[in-house]
């Protein structure tokens, strides 16, 4: 036997970064462990009883003891906090520069869509020394897109896209879970990620792809499902013009505003009543249960291809459409399509 | 030193026959009848926990159908926390022994109190019913959509059943606040009290604000399966994270009901077999409450990776370490309590050995998780399970057991076998630490939970995890056969074996079912020890 591993492989940016983090707060746990253990040991030893009418010394307790081994762990659990909360602002923000891929689970397998318009499932091809940011979902139940390599993971729930990103760095073939029990196969619902150097992802994507890229395939759909009806270039037609929108602010009927990313117009795509521009009437047909989660990922692509400023400066907190609610305070930013 | 004689008239001698017991009123009897159930219930849990570990001992789903399995993990933690953890403590030892340690004859409403059990017991048939039309597959977290609109399993069954027990945890609660509140020994007041009543006293406001929360929860479960409202299932306008929202600000809590009882038996049997008063009285009994209340604002650090904002993860982060530190503060307090005692080792004793040794672990492998860091690696994975099963079975069941071993010659008036009972909390101590500490290590490896086939790569730290399990198996068998020969054949205990500080102590055992001759005027400080005491206990 070759001994029990303790560590996962570390391929991604976060990896070492997780790892220090958790080696410090072992090294912590480890000495409260063994400090408790060894004085309750000790007083088991020095205090045991010796006659039996014995009794033990009659001390009430010590303020200052109580504030010490009160204050001390605070300040410690403070820096636990402080880390464990820089880095994890940190994973919640991918970078600009991030290469785009969409996730879809369902019970129970992975879909992967790059935006050259190569599809994988259950595997799922990414360079080197570059920010992947992939936008998941769930076509059913919850699931949970999980790569101990790269020490990530997101919920991927239905009617949502949930954000996460990854800096893998070191070439090789790593599990994928699914982290959130999902029924029957939850066990079988695994993959691979395979982490290429940047020639040979380039000499795979040019391998794939043949039905054209995400914002070609939205481009088409765009057309069959007549969305260039109203949605003029002109800003004259029945819908606003969907020109240079992606990553600015919008305001809605009711006077609030929205950011426009890929969780509003997941939104407006499906539920377009929920949040309209102002001016313009809510006519726009649902189609919740006429597009695919793929086909709904392509148009988007396609939306975000029209801008194409945005497009170079990609999203910072993503999906950053924060609907001010009735009351007037923010919600949440962040995951996008909220009912 | 006097040989004791076993009462004639007690409150088990009080009435024969199935009636007498099934109509009781007499809070001990009740807490004998709630034993007996959760006994059962425990040893049901414990073989579905057989089934998974014996199938984890291959990385192939070779022994079970993946949906049989679903269904074990399923049933053991809906069994475990529902109908074991939530009523051990308080509706056995809490129900026992509440009344005499603060010198009444009974609880403030000894009719509810058996409503209580009545209603525990329906709610357990309901999930009885529903383990045997096929059981139930969706964790026992009830996650949606997939418990709401995709399982074709027996949900409804079986949330039923979870949701009427609830209503027995509420009324057990409301009833341990109104005794501890009104039926106190005149001179009996708050700082005069035992640890444990504070405890439950704490773990009782939980019960009570806590569960009505998660019936709701189920309800709305219910009302989305059973007439197709849009609740939870976006498919139908719902949303799904609402319902982590509110199972988790019951079921965050619903851990401190498990393990706040616990502490509360730590700190009694620290205190008698230290002779000496607990170190920082008050400091551990208001970090019994903090615990109480900080355990109400701390839930979404279950839900991290499920769509809560960077900044509301930041402030649930931030407010679960809050939660840490009064746990610390007790545990110094009692590790300080054994400084300048006298210390004798028997079981109990050996039980809050182990209980120190597995709550330590339990409680700093939380900071793992309250760390937003680390936590989005180890969520979902065999980390969190070894964590909450040290937590909640390494000190819950440590504190269950110390308790059962510390009161059981007051409950049954009896001795145990010294011998066998200190070679099952043995057992227990190391079978648990073989089960679940290389969980922890599987779980950075990045293995998931609820995983019925896993990479061959995790088998070694699986099997070693199920041999552990049968030594714990082992651990928890014992005390079930050496409790029952007790009954009859154990030697007779007397008023005081341990030379035990509290009122309890004072009447005979097994208590007559008034509990006390006379209600006790002369209430001394808690935890006082002197030769005094020693020498009335007939020790000397």
């Amino acid at each position: 036997m070759r001994g029990i591993p303790l560590f996962p492989e570390a391929a991604s940016s976060f990896a070492s970064e997780v790892d220090a983090l958790y080696l410090f707060i072992v090294a912590i746990s480890a000495f409260f462990t063994v400090a408790v253990s060894v004085a309750v040991i000790f007083f088991g030893i020095r205090y045991r009883r010796r006659h039996a009418d014995e009794v033990g010394a009659h001390i009430e307790g010590s303020l200052p003891l109580e504030l010490a081994w009160s204050i001390i762990p605070t300040l410690i659990a403070m820096v636990m906090f402080v880390w464990g909360a820089k880095l994890f602002y940190e994973m919640r923000r991918p970078p600009a520069e991030s290469l785009q891929i969409y996730a879809v689970g369902k019970q129970w397998m992975w879909k992967f869509q790059h935006q050259g318009g190569q599809r994988e499932i259950n595997e799922l091809h990414v360079p080197t020394g570059r920010p992947i940011r992939v936008l998941v979902t769930s076509e059913d139940v919850l699931h949970d897109l999980y790569f101990p390599a790269f020490r990530t993971k997101i919920d991927a729930i239905p009617g949502r896209y949930m954000p996460l990103w990854f800096t893998p760095t070191k070439p090789g073939r790593y599990h994928i879970f699914c982290a959130e029990y999902c029924g029957t196969k939850h066990s079988g619902m695994i993959g691979t990620v395979i982490v290429m150097e940047p020639q040979q992802y380039q000499d795979w994507l040019a391998g794939g792809a043949s039905e054209g890229t995400m914002a070609e395939r939205g481009a088409k759909l765009f057309n069959d499902l007549a969305c260039t009806t109203c949605h003029l270039d002109s800003g004259q037609g029945r819908g606003p013009s969907l020109k240079d929108i992606v990553g600015k602010a919008v305001e809605l009927n009711d006077g609030s505003t929205a950011v426009v990313d890929e969780g509003y117009l997941r939104e407006s795509i499906l539920n377009s009543q929920a949040r309209v521009v102002k001016g313009f009437t809510p006519l726009m047909p649902t189609f919740q249960g006429l597009i695919s989660e793929e086909g709904l990922a392509a148009l988007i692509e396609h939306i975000k291809s029209l801008s194409p400023q945005a497009a170079a400066q990609a999203p910072a907190l993503v999906p950053a459409s924060a609907p001010v609610s009735a009351a007037g305070t923010p919600a949440a930013p962040a995951q996008g399509a909220r009912r | 030193m006097e040989t004791p004689v076993y009462p004639a008239h007690n409150y088990l001698s009080n009435g024969h026959g199935l009636k007498s017991w099934l109509l009781t009123k007499d809070h001990k009897r009740i807490a004998v009848l709630y034993l007996i159930s959760i006994s059962i219930f425990f040893l049901l849990g414990g073989l579905f926990a057989v089934g998974i570990r014996l199938e984890l001992t291959t990385p192939d789903g070779d022994l079970f159908q993946p949906d049989t399995y679903n269904k074990f993990f399923t049933l053991h933690g809906v069994i475990m926390v529902f109908f074991f953890l939530i009523p051990s403590v308080p509706a056995v030892i809490g129900n026992f022994l509440i009344p005499p340690m603060i010198g009444a004859k009974d609880l403030a409403f000894p009719r509810i109190n058996l409503l209580s059990w009545y209603l525990y017991v329906v709610g357990g048939l309901f999930t009885l019913f529903a383990i045997v039309a096929g059981g139930v597959d969706t964790g026992w977290t009830f996650y949606t959509p997939y418990s709401s609109a995709s399982s074709s399993t027996n949900v409804t069954a079986t949330a039923l059943g979870v949701f009427i027990a609830g209503f027995s945890s509420i009324l057990t609660g409301l009833n341990f606040i109104v005794t501890i509140h009104r039926m106190r020994a005149p001179g009996l007041h708050w700082f005069k009290l035992p640890l444990f009543i504070w405890a439950h006293y704490a773990t009782s406001l939980i019960q009570v604000l806590g569960t009505p929360v998660v019936a709701i929860t189920i309800v709305m479960i219910f009302v989305e399966r059973a007439f197709g409202f849009g609740i939870f299932d976006p498919q139908r306008g719902g949303d799904p994270v609402l319902m982590q929202h509110l199972f988790w600000f019951y079921s965050h809590p619903a851990v401190y009901i498990m393990i706040l009882p616990a502490l509360g038996v730590i700190s009694e049997i620290v205190s008698t077999f230290s002779r000496k008063r607990i170190f920082g009285y008050s400091f551990v009994a208001f970090s019994s409450l903090a615990i109480a209340v900080f355990g109400f604002i701390v839930w979404a650090h279950h839900m991290f990776v499920a769509g809560i904002t960077t900044y509301a993860a930041m402030v649930f982060s931030f407010l679960s370490f809050s939660v840490a530190i009064p746990s610390a503060v007790k545990v110094f307090n009692w590790a300080a309590t054994m400084h300048r005692g006298s210390l004798s080792f028997e079981t109990p004793m050996l039980y809050v050995y182990g209980f120190f040794g597995l709550f330590l672990i339990g409680g700093l492998t939380g900071l793992f998780l309250a760390t937003l860091g680390t936590d989005i690696h180890l969520h979902d994975t065999y980390f969190v399970v070894a964590h909450f099963h040290y937590i909640m079975v390494g000190g819950a069941i440590m504190g269950y057991l110390g308790g059962l071993h510390f009161w059981w010659p007051k409950m049954f008036g009896r001795m145990y076998s010294e011998f066998w009972s200190r070679i099952s909390a043995i057992l227990v101590f190391v079978g648990f630490n073989l089960t679940f500490f290389p969980q922890f290590v599987l779980g950075y490896m990045g293995m998931p939970r609820r995983y019925h086939m896993y990479p061959d790569e995790f088998q070694v730290l699986n099997v070693l995890s199920s041999a552990g399990a049968s030594v714990l198996g082992i651990g928890y068998i014992l005390p079930v056969l050496y409790f029952a020969y007790s009954l009859k054949k154990g030697e007779v205990a007397g008023n005081n074996p341990w030379g035990a500080s509290g009122l309890e102590w004072r009447t005979q055992s097994p208590p007559l079912t008034e509990n006390f001759v006379e209600v006790p005027t002369d209430i001394p400080e808690a935890y006082e020890y002197t030769p005094q005491v020693i020498r009335e206990a007939k020790l000397v």
